[in-house]
C-alpha cells in the first residue's frame, strides 16, 4: 500500500524503526495530491514545496534523536479559517482574498510544536457557512466517493483531503455540524470536542458561542492521537476550559462491556433515508453483541434546536462579521463615494449569497423590537436543550444518533433551497447549542455506495468514552479499511 | 412661569491601568498614532480578548468610592455600529448587568448639601481617535482602542449647573484619590454627557429630555448646561415642544445644535459577549478592596482640621486634589509645621506653577525639599524674603534649598562682629539719623534698618540688626 494511504499510527510504526522516512512519507502524499487534487479540489492554497524541505529538516532531526511526539513529521492540512502567519486565510471569501494574518492560531502553534507538516489550507463554505462546501468563492470540493457529490460542509476541504489521502488529518470547525456532517458525508473520522476544550484563538469566528475545532481522520485510533495534540487551556482564549493534559489512547481499546448507550426516537423522524435507518440498526445490534446496553431516551425540546441554532449563530455572525469593512485589510470595492458607500460597496461585494442572508437574518434577531421574540427566545431554547441533554445522560453513558438525515446529494442539488440545506444539520446542531461533544464515525454504505455516518455523543469532556465508544464499533466492523474508490475515477 | 432643570449625567473615565482592557498594549497617552496597537484591539480576523484583572479591580474601587452595590455576577456585551474608530464594529460594554448599581455622592452647593443618586457603572472599553486637521483627510488613530473606562450614570438629581459642576468635579476628585484614573481632561481621560429637560416648578413629570455628549472640559459642561437650558425654556415659552434628540455642543461657538433626533438613534443590538467569560466577585474580593480604599476627599478634610489644627479653608483648599493633598502630607511628615506647610502650599507655590504653565501634577520640587526649605526659614538660615526667592530658584533649578542658599549667598548674618562694623559704619555715615533719634524720632531706625538690609543684601537677620542699632546709635548718642 502506499505510504498516503496509510493511518497515522500506522506510519509512527514505520518511522519509529526507521523503515521510512518523513521525506518518503510527505513524498508520498505530495504524489497523491499530484494525482487527484484536480478530480477533489480539497484544498484552497498548497504548501507541497515548503511540506518537502520541512520533511527534509525532520529527518535531519531525526538522525540525532528520536521522534519527540506521534505527530511529528505527519503531514496535515488545516481549514483556511485557522489563521496561518505568512500563509494566506481566506475563509474561502472573497472578502479576506488577500488576508495573510501576521499571527497564528493557537491550533497552528501547538501542530507546529508538534513537528507537523503543513500541506496547505483547505476549502470549505464561506466563513464556514454551509453544509456542502459549495458556498466557498475559490472551487467546488468534490466527494471521492462520487465526484457528481457534495463532500458537505462547511469543512469539506478537511474531510475530502482525508478520505482522498492527500492529507494524513485535518483540522477543521464544527458550529452547527460542520466537521461531523461532511465526516459522514466522506466516509472519515469527524470529532467536535466540548465547547472549550481546543483554543479558538486565531480560528475566524462564525459564532463564537459556537464554534469549536476538531480533528477529521482516518480512523478513531488517529483522531485520539489528533486530540492529544490540539487540547489544553489557553490564556488567550477566555472560553477555553483549564484542564489537564490528557493521552485519549490510554483507554482507547477497553471495549463497551457495560456501558449504556442510548437511542432516542427523535433522532430517527421524518427525513431520515432509509439505508441510513437501517446501517445504524445494524450499528446498534454489534453494540448488543459487544456486550453494552441499548436504553431508549426521549427529548422534550429537540424540534426547536434546529431554529434556536439559526437565530443565534447568525446572531453572532452579523456582529463577528461587521468588521470586514475594507478598511484594514481584505477586499475593498475599487469604486465608492465616501466612507458608507465603500462599507456598502465592499461588503456587497465581499460577501457570497449564504453569509449575506445569515448577517441579514442575525440582525433582524438583535434588532430593538425583535429581540425578544428570537434571539431571546432562542438563548431559553438553548437552555432547556442543554437541560434535555443532562437529563438524558443522567440515563446512558452515550447516545447513538445518525450524524445526517442522509448521505452525500448531489452538487447543485439543494442551492437553491436553503431551508433544506439547513435541514442536513438537523442532527449535528443540537450537540453545539449543548456544548457537550460528539464524533462521526462511519457505519457503513448506502445502496449507492457512499459512507453513512453514525453520531456518537456524551456529556461534557466525555471524549474519552466517546472514542473508546467508537473505537469498539470500528475495530469490530473493519471499516476502517474501507477507501473511497477514487483511483478509477482518475 | 418659573422653570426648574433636570439634569441627568453619564461621566466618562478612563481607568489608570497600565494595560488595555483586552490586551497587553500600553494605555499611555499622546504617543505616535497607531503605534500601540495589536491583533486584539485592532480586531483582526479570529482573535480574542482576554479581560484585563485590573479593570475589574479598579472599576470595584470606583463602585465603593461611589457608594455603590458590587454585582457578584456581571457580564460584558456587544454594542454593535459601524464608525472608523471603532475596527471590530461593536464595542465590548456593559449592558443588563453592569458591574455596580445604586450609588450615592453627597455634593455642597451654596451651603446646602445633597445626595446625587449613581444609578450604575459599567465597564466598557473606549474606541480610538479621529483626526480631521490631516491634509489627507480624516484619519484615525487607533492607540486609545481598547483603553478601559467606566462610565458612571446618575439619576436625574441635578438641578442647575453649578450643581453638575460640583457633582462632576467632586466624581473627578475621588476617582483620582482612589487611583481609579488621572482624570487628565485635557487627556480626555474623563468627558461628560450630559441629559437636560425643562420642567415647570412643582411638576414632578420629567419634561422632554435632549442629550449632549463628549464635554470635555467643567466650562465646556457649564456653559452647554446652561445654554440647552436657556434654549429650551425659549422653545417652551413660545408654546415649542422639545424634540428629544442628541445635540452637538459647539465650545468655541458657544451653542449647540441638532445632532440626530429620536427616530435616528441607533439600534445597537446588544447581546452578551460569547468571547468573555461572566464576571463574578466574591464577597472576600469586595472586602479586601474595601479595606484598600483610600481615604476619601471629604474624611481627609476633616482630619486635616481635626489633626493638623487647620481652618477649615486651608483643609479644603490642600484635599481639593489628591495630588496636593499627598504633597502636603509628605511635607508635614517631614517638618511638623502644618500651618507653615499650607501657607507656603497656597499662597507662594500657585503663582510659581502659574507661570510654569503647569499643575500640581507636575511640581518640580519634591516635599521633602519644601520641608527643607521652611526649615531653613524657621531656624533663621535665611529670612522669609529670601526663602521666596529659594523656593523660585528651586522651581526653575531643581536644586536643593540649602545648595542655593550657599551658592548665591543668603545666608542671614549671625556673625555680630561682622553685622557690627558695617553698622557701626552706617551709623557714622548718618549722622542726621542718629540726631533725629536723640531728638526722639524712633522713625529713624527703620531708616538705618533699612540701610543695613541694602548693604547686606538682605542676609542680616533683622532682630539681631536692630538690635545692634539701637546699642551702637546709643554709643554716639553717648
Amino acid at each position: 500500500m502506499e505510504l498516503s494511504k496509510k493511518t497515522i499510527h500506522e506510519i509512527n510504526d514505520l518511522l519509529d524503526k526507521k523503515e521510512v522516512t518523513v521525506t518518503e512519507v510527505t513524498q508520498s502524499v505530495v504524489n497523491r495530491i499530484d494525482a487527484v487534487e484536480n478530480s477533489t479540489a480539497a484544498y484552497l492554497s498548497l504548501q507541497t514545496e515548503e511540506a518537502l524541505i520541512a520533511a527534509r529538516a525532520v529527518d535531519e532531526k531525526l538522525r540525532e534523536r528520536k521522534r519527540r511526539t506521534p505527530l511529528e513529521g505527519i503531514p496535515y492540512g488545516l481549514k483556511d479559517n485557522m489563521c496561518t502567519q505568512g500563509i494566506l486565510t481566506t475563509c474561502a471569501s472573497k472578502m479576506l482574498y488577500n488576508f495573510n494574518p501576521p499571527y497564528n492560531a493557537h491550533v497552528y502553534d501547538r501542530l507546529i510544536d508538534e513537528g507537523g507538516i503543513l500541506l496547505g489550507k483547505t476549502n470549505m463554505d464561506e466563513f464556514a457557512m454551509g453544509s456542502s462546501t459549495e458556498n466557498s468563492a475559490y472551487k467546488i470540493t468534490h466527494n471521492p466517493w462520487d465526484l457528481n457529490k457534495v463532500p458537505g460542509g462547511s469543512s469539506g476541504g478537511s474531510a475530502v483531503a482525508v478520505a482522498a489521502d492527500t492529507a494524513f488529518y485535518t483540522l477543521g470547525s464544527d458550529t452547527g455540524g460542520s466537521i461531523r456532517q461532511p465526516a459522514s458525508f466522506c466516509g472519515v473520522v469527524g470529532m467536535k470536542p466540548t465547547y472549550g476544550l481546543v483554543s479558538r484563538y486565531g480560528l475566524v469566528a462564525f459564532a463564537s458561542s459556537l464554534d469549536q475545532i476538531g480533528p477529521l481522520t482516518k480512523d478513531v485510533e488517529d483522531c485520539a492521537l489528533v486530540l492529544n495534540a490540539i487540547i489544553g487551556h489557553d490564556a488567550k482564549d477566555s472560553t477555553s476550559l483549564k484542564l489537564e493534559k490528557k493521552d485519549y489512547t490510554q483507554n482507547l481499546k477497553q471495549g463497551v462491556k457495560g456501558l449504556k448507550i442510548g437511542v432516542a426516537q427523535a433522532f430517527f423522524g421524518e427525513g431520515l433515508q432509509p439505508e441510513v435507518r437501517k446501517s445504524l440498526e445494524e450499528a446498534i445490534e454489534v453494540y448488543k453483541a459487544l456486550g453494552a446496553e441499548i436504553v431508549d431516551v426521549s427529548f422534550q425540546h429537540l424540534d426547536y434546536a434546529l431554529s434556536a441554532y439559526y437565530m443565534i449563530s447568525s446572531a453572532e455572525a452579523s456582529s463577528n462579521l461587521a468588521r470586514y469593512d475594507g478598511i484594514r485589510y481584505g477586499y475593498r470595492a475599487e469604486e465608492y463615494d465616501g466612507l458608507v458607500d465603500l462599507y456598502k460597496k465592499t461588503r456587497s461585494q465581499g460577501f457570497g449569497d449564504e453569509v449575506k442572508r445569515r448577517i441579514m437574518l442575525g440582525t433582524y434577531a438583535l434588532s430593538s423590537g425583535y429581540y425578544d421574540a428570537y434571539y431571546k427566545k432562542a438563548m431559553q431554547v438553548r437552555t432547556l436543550i442543554k437541560e434535555d441533554f443532562e437529563q438524558v445522560f443522567g440515563g446512558c453513558d452515550v447516545l447513538l444518533t445518525p450524524t445526517a438525515p442522509t448521505t452525500a446529494f448531489g452538487i447543485g442539488e439543494k442551492t437553491s433551497n436553503p431551508l433544506e440545506m439547513y435541514l442536513t444539520d438537523i442532527y449535528t446542531v443540537p450537540v453545539n447549542i449543548a456544548g457537550i461533544p460528539g464524533i462521526s464515525i462511519p457505519s457503513g454504505l448506502d445502496n449507492s455506495g457512499m459512507p453513512i455516518g453514525m453520531q456518537l455523543l456524551g456529556p461534557i469532556l466525555s471524549e474519552e468514552n466517546l472514542l473508546k465508544v467508537a473505537w469498539a464499533f470500528e475495530n469490530e466492523k473493519g471499516l476502517k479499511n474501507l477507501k473511497a474508490p477514487l483511483e478509477t475515477e482518475v | 412661569m418659573e422653570y426648574e432643570m433636570v439634569i441627568g449625567m453619564e461621566i466618562h473615565v478612563e481607568l489608570g491601568t497600565k494595560t488595555k482592557i483586552f490586551c497587553s498594549c500600553p494605555t499611555k497617552f499622546g504617543q505616535e498614532e497607531n503605534t500601540h496597537t495589536c491583533p486584539v484591539c485592532l480586531g483582526m480576523p479570529g482573535v480574542l480578548p482576554v479581560l484585563n484583572e485590573k479593570v475589574v479591580e479598579y472599576a470595584t474601587r470606583a463602585g465603593l468610592a461611589l457608594n455603590c452595590e458590587i454585582a457578584h455576577f456581571s457580564k460584558m456585551d456587544r454594542k454593535n455600529y459601524f464608525y472608523p474608530d471603532l475596527p471590530k464594529a461593536y464595542q465590548t460594554s456593559q449592558f443588563d448587568l453592569p458591574i455596580c448599581t445604586g450609588g450615592v455622592v453627597e455634593i455642597e452647593v451654596d451651603g446646602v448639601k445633597k445626595d446625587i443618586g449613581i444609578t450604575r457603572i459599567h465597564i466598557e472599553e473606549d474606541a480610538g481617535k479621529l483626526l480631521h486637521e490631516s491634509a489627507d483627510g480624516t484619519l484615525v488613530d487607533v492607540n486609545r482602542c481598547g483603553v478601559p473606562l467606566v462610565e458612571i450614570v446618575t439619576e436625574p438629581d441635578l438641578r442647575s449647573a453649578e450643581e453638575a459642576r460640583t457633582f462632576a468635579e467632586k466624581v473627578r476628585n475621588i476617582m483620582e484619590y482612589t487611583g481609579v484614573s488621572d482624570c487628565k481632561m485635557q487627556e480626555g481621560s474623563m468627558r461628560f454627557d450630559v441629559n437636560i429637560s425643562m420642567r415647570e416648578k412643582g411638576v414632578t413629570v420629567l419634561g422632554t429630555r435632549t442629550e449632549m455628549k463628549n464635554l470635555n472640559s467643567f466650562r465646556a459642561l457649564i456653559r452647554a448646561v446652561q445654554y440647552e437650558s436657556k434654549r429650551q425654556i425659549i422653545e417652551l415659552k413660545k408654546g415649542h415642544e422639545i424634540v428629544q434628540e442628541t445635540r452637538k455642543w459647539d465650545d468655541t461657538k458657544g451653542v449647540s445644535s441638532s445632532l440626530r433626533s429620536k427616530e435616528e438613534a441607533q439600534d445597537y443590538r446588544y447581546f452578551p459577549e460569547p468571547d468573555l467569560v461572566p464576571i463574578v466577585i466574591e464577597k472576600e474580593y469586595i472586602e479586601k478592596i474595601k479595606r484598600e480604599l483610600p481615604e476619601l476627599p471629604e474624611a481627609k478634610k476633616q482630619r486635616y482640621i481635626d489633626e493638623y489644627k487647620l481652618p477649615e479653608y486651608d483643609a479644603g483648599v490642600l484635599t481639593a486634589t489628591g495630588v496636593t493633598a499627598r504633597f502636603f502630607e509628605e511635607a508635614v511628615l517631614l517638618y511638623d509645621e502644618p500651618k507653615q506647610i499650607s501657607n507656603w502650599i497656597m499662597v507662594e507655590i500657585p503663582p510659581l506653577l502659574k507661570e510654569k504653565e503647569i499643575t500640581m501634577e507636575n511640581i518640580p520640587i519634591a516635599p521633602v525639599q519644601l520641608a527643607e526649605l521652611l526649615k531653613l526659614v524657621k531656624e533663621n538660615v535665611i529670612n522669609g524674603t529670601s526663602g521666596k526667592e529659594v523656593l523660585k530658584e528651586m522651581f526653575n533649578t531643581g536644586k536643593n534649598p540649602g545648595e542655593i542658599v550657599k551658592e548665591k549667598g543668603l545666608a542671614q548674618m549671625s556673625d555680630t562682629a561682622e553685622l557690627e562694623a558695617i553698622i557701626e559704619k552706617i551709623v557714622a555715615d548718618n549722622p542726621k539719623s542718629v540726631e533725629d533719634i536723640g531728638t526722639g524720632n524712633e522713625k529713624a531706625y527703620g531708616f538705618l534698618t533699612g540701610k543695613v538690609m541694602k548693604e547686606t543684601k538682605g542676609k542680616a537677620n533683622p532682630q539681631v540688626a536692630n538690635k545692634i542699632i539701637r546699642e551702637v546709635v546709643a554709643k554716639h548718642l553717648g
